[in-house]
């Protein structure tokens, strides 16, 4: 049982990130941190892509006189979450944008207070 | 069709027509933004210009479709070859998806001309929207449906929240934080999908899920985080908790577009997930899976009924109404036999166009004369007649009075439910149509048999009896009437339609 748990270490490491991320998501009642919660969990999703791309001993899969003979790394995944990482980069600026916007028109971050101050508006 | 479509779809290869619809939206997105270094305000035309075009490039697309016999167009970008290059599908199912994407898109731009929001940020985002939209519709391949579903998202979150209140934006940020979490699951199951195939066009995933055998753990992993991140998307219960906030704080216009095509293409989504990639086999060799997915999706169509019920905020109720209609189409998906997939589908065209016009019709009276409450549509029909006559007939579209296209979708869905042998879902259609006419009567018996003298937001004389108050153009009228008669004539004409996409119907169930 340990044993399983130690050879995928990767995945094990991929659920502990995204539990965590998922958490401060839903727990935390700063904007900001919310934010982070978001980004962490994200990050737990490119972890899991490249880790699986990984062969043991697997060199990068290049074309030319760089390449290595033997095993390769699998270079899609590697390319998706490029992609991926682009996506969640322009998400953050977004949020962070919104979370300006918010701030100035209520002055606080918390999320009890700006339930409460939005109720008291017509 | 006309004949200068006719010629175009003679001549031009249709796959290249699939490829211009996405690309077209996205590549004009830009131009607003670029006229803004300049301080010249060409947002509006711009969009309309692009709009115009990729409607008549989605006709032409459609006429070419029906001519061929398996209502298959495949079309790989680039040359490169699948399963290693990025391929666009249209079918009977994308195509009407896409047909209403682009008519909608296209009306709804017509609205906003007169109610805002304006500004040439809001076009390059409200056509870059539409351009993620359709590559939803029409992409074949699951990581470049994610991408897409991003696009649709970050354009959908800035739109929400381009309203000039601090409330849109609050609610724009919920809207993500979700939506995110929804996409990041399918991403992961997008993942285990790869993982279990080696491979991401759907077409090759169906056949090589089928290899890897649909007893794999990673194969029901991967379909139970595409389902699950769909479906937050989609705004299923009790993952729905962003979408009232962000219909309600959205500006009018904003708030028609993303209910009737952001959801809709997300539901979309799911069922080609379901139906393309996973197919009818899977759900039969896994009884209990397709089970659970479609008393999940249930509990939905009773849930958003219920909470509509109990709202007095119109444009909420028209929110939570549709966490309803969608938990009802993503259940005819996972019966999947033939009738309840038609049935689902049609439901999906018919609440895209019903929903999004019934918030153009709730920002007229908001317009108008300052109605946001239940309570304040009393006696508005003998004020705004035409308006109000539209907006009566698309909410009992919702219901699903016949003979609307909302009759006949949950007519077929309720036979599929009962031929497969899930008569509690077939219950609770009934039981949540009734929910569903308890808050639409509520609502048009104030608009028609309340006096407008007991109103004191129409005492002051808002609005004459023949122009529907003021703020309100012709432009709008005629979007609302178009889309009240499509919601009327889409039912009667259900049997056509259905002979129209029976070969992909076949194909999927």
């Amino acid at each position: 049982m340990i044993e399983e748990f130690i050879a995928r270490h990767y995945h094990v490491a991929f659920i502990v990130v995204l539990a965590i991320g998922l958490y401060m998501l839903i727990e935390s009642g700063n904007l900001v941190k919310k934010v982070i919660g978001l980004n962490i969990f994200q990050m737990s999703v490119f972890l899991f892509f490249t880790t699986a791309a990984y062969v043991e001993g697997g060199g990068p899969a290049l074309v030319g006189p760089e390449s290595v003979p033997g095993e390769h790394s699998n270079p899609l995944p590697h390319v998706l979450i490029l992609t991926a990482i682009v996506v969640g980069v322009s998400l953050t600026s977004l949020a962070l944008a919104l979370v300006v916007r918010v701030y100035r028109e209520y002055g606080t971050l918390d999320e009890d207070r700006l339930e409460e101050v939005m109720a008291g508006e017509p | 069709m006309n004949p200068e479509s006719a010629a175009l779809a003679t001549t031009v290869d249709p796959g290249h027509l699939t490829l211009l619809i996405v690309v077209l939206p996205i590549l004009v997105s830009v131009i607003p933004l670029i006229a803004s270094l300049r301080d010249v305000s060409a947002g509006w035309v711009t969009a309309a210009a692009a709009l115009a075009v990729n409607l008549a490039l989605t006709v032409a697309l459609a006429a070419s479709l029906f001519l061929t016999g398996d209502r298959l167009i495949r079309y790989e970008i680039g040359g490169i070859p699948v399963p290693h290059g990025i391929e666009l599908v249209a079918d009977g199912l994308s195509i009407l998806v896409v047909l209403l994407v682009s008519l909608v898109a296209f009306t709804v731009l017509i609205y906003t001309r007169t109610q805002g929001p304006r500004g040439n940020a809001f076009y390059s985002a409200y056509l870059l929207l539409t351009g993620g939209l359709l590559g939803v519709s029409l992409t074949g391949d699951l990581f470049n449906l994610y991408v897409f579903l991003e696009i649709t998202g970050l354009a959908a979150y800035a739109l929400v929240a381009s309203g000039d209140t601090g409330r849109g934006a609050y609610a724009a940020l919920k809207y993500m934080l979700v939506g995110t979490v929804g996409a990041s699951l399918y991403l992961i199951g997008v993942g285990y999908a790869f993982l279990a195939t080696g491979t991401l066009n759907m077409a090759d995933l169906e056949r090589q899920l089928s290899a890897v055998g649909y007893g794999d753990p990673l194969v029901i992993t991967a379909f139970a985080f595409l389902v699950m991140g769909l479906a937050v998307k989609a705004a299923l219960y009790p993952v729905h908790t962003w979408q009232p906030d962000a219909y309600s704080s959205a500006p009018t216009g904003v708030a028609a577009y993303v209910s009737a095509l952001v959801s809709t293409v997300a539901v979309y989504a799911l069922a080609r997930v379901v139906l393309s990639v996973y197919t009818v086999d899977f759900l039969d060799h896994h009884g209990d899976l397709q089970a659970l997915v479609i008393y999940f999706a249930a509990v939905s169509i009773v849930a958003g009924s219920v909470l509509a019920v109990y709202q007095s905020d119109v444009k909420r109720m028209l929110a939570y109404s549709s966490v309803s209609q969608f938990g009802l189409i993503v259940a005819a998906f996972a019966i999947a036999n033939p009738n309840a997939v038609y049935g689902g589908l049609l439901q999906l065209i018919g609440h895209g166009v019903a929903k999004g016009a019934l918030f153009v019709g709730a920002g007229v009276f908001a317009v108008a004369y300052g109605a946001r409450k239940v309570e304040d549509y009393e006696g508005i029909a003998h004020r705004s007649p035409y308006a109000a006559a539209a907006f009566a007939v698309l909410a009992f579209t919702l219901v699903g009075a016949p003979p609307t296209v909302g009759f006949m979708g949950k007519w077929y869905v309720g036979v599929g439910a009962v031929e497969s042998g899930f008569l509690a879902v077939a219950a609770v259609i009934f039981f949540s149509t009734l929910l569903t006419l308890a808050y639409v009567v509520r609502l048009v018996d104030r608009m028609y048999f309340g006096r407008p003298t007991r109103n004191p937001l129409l005492a002051d004389g808002g609005g004459d009896d023949a122009g529907d108050g003021q703020g309100v153009t012709h432009g709008i009228l005629v979007v609302l009437a178009v889309a009240a008669v499509v919601g009327f004539l889409m039912g009667p004409f259900a049997s056509e339609i259905q002979a129209l996409v029976q070969p992909t119907m076949e194909a999927l169930t």
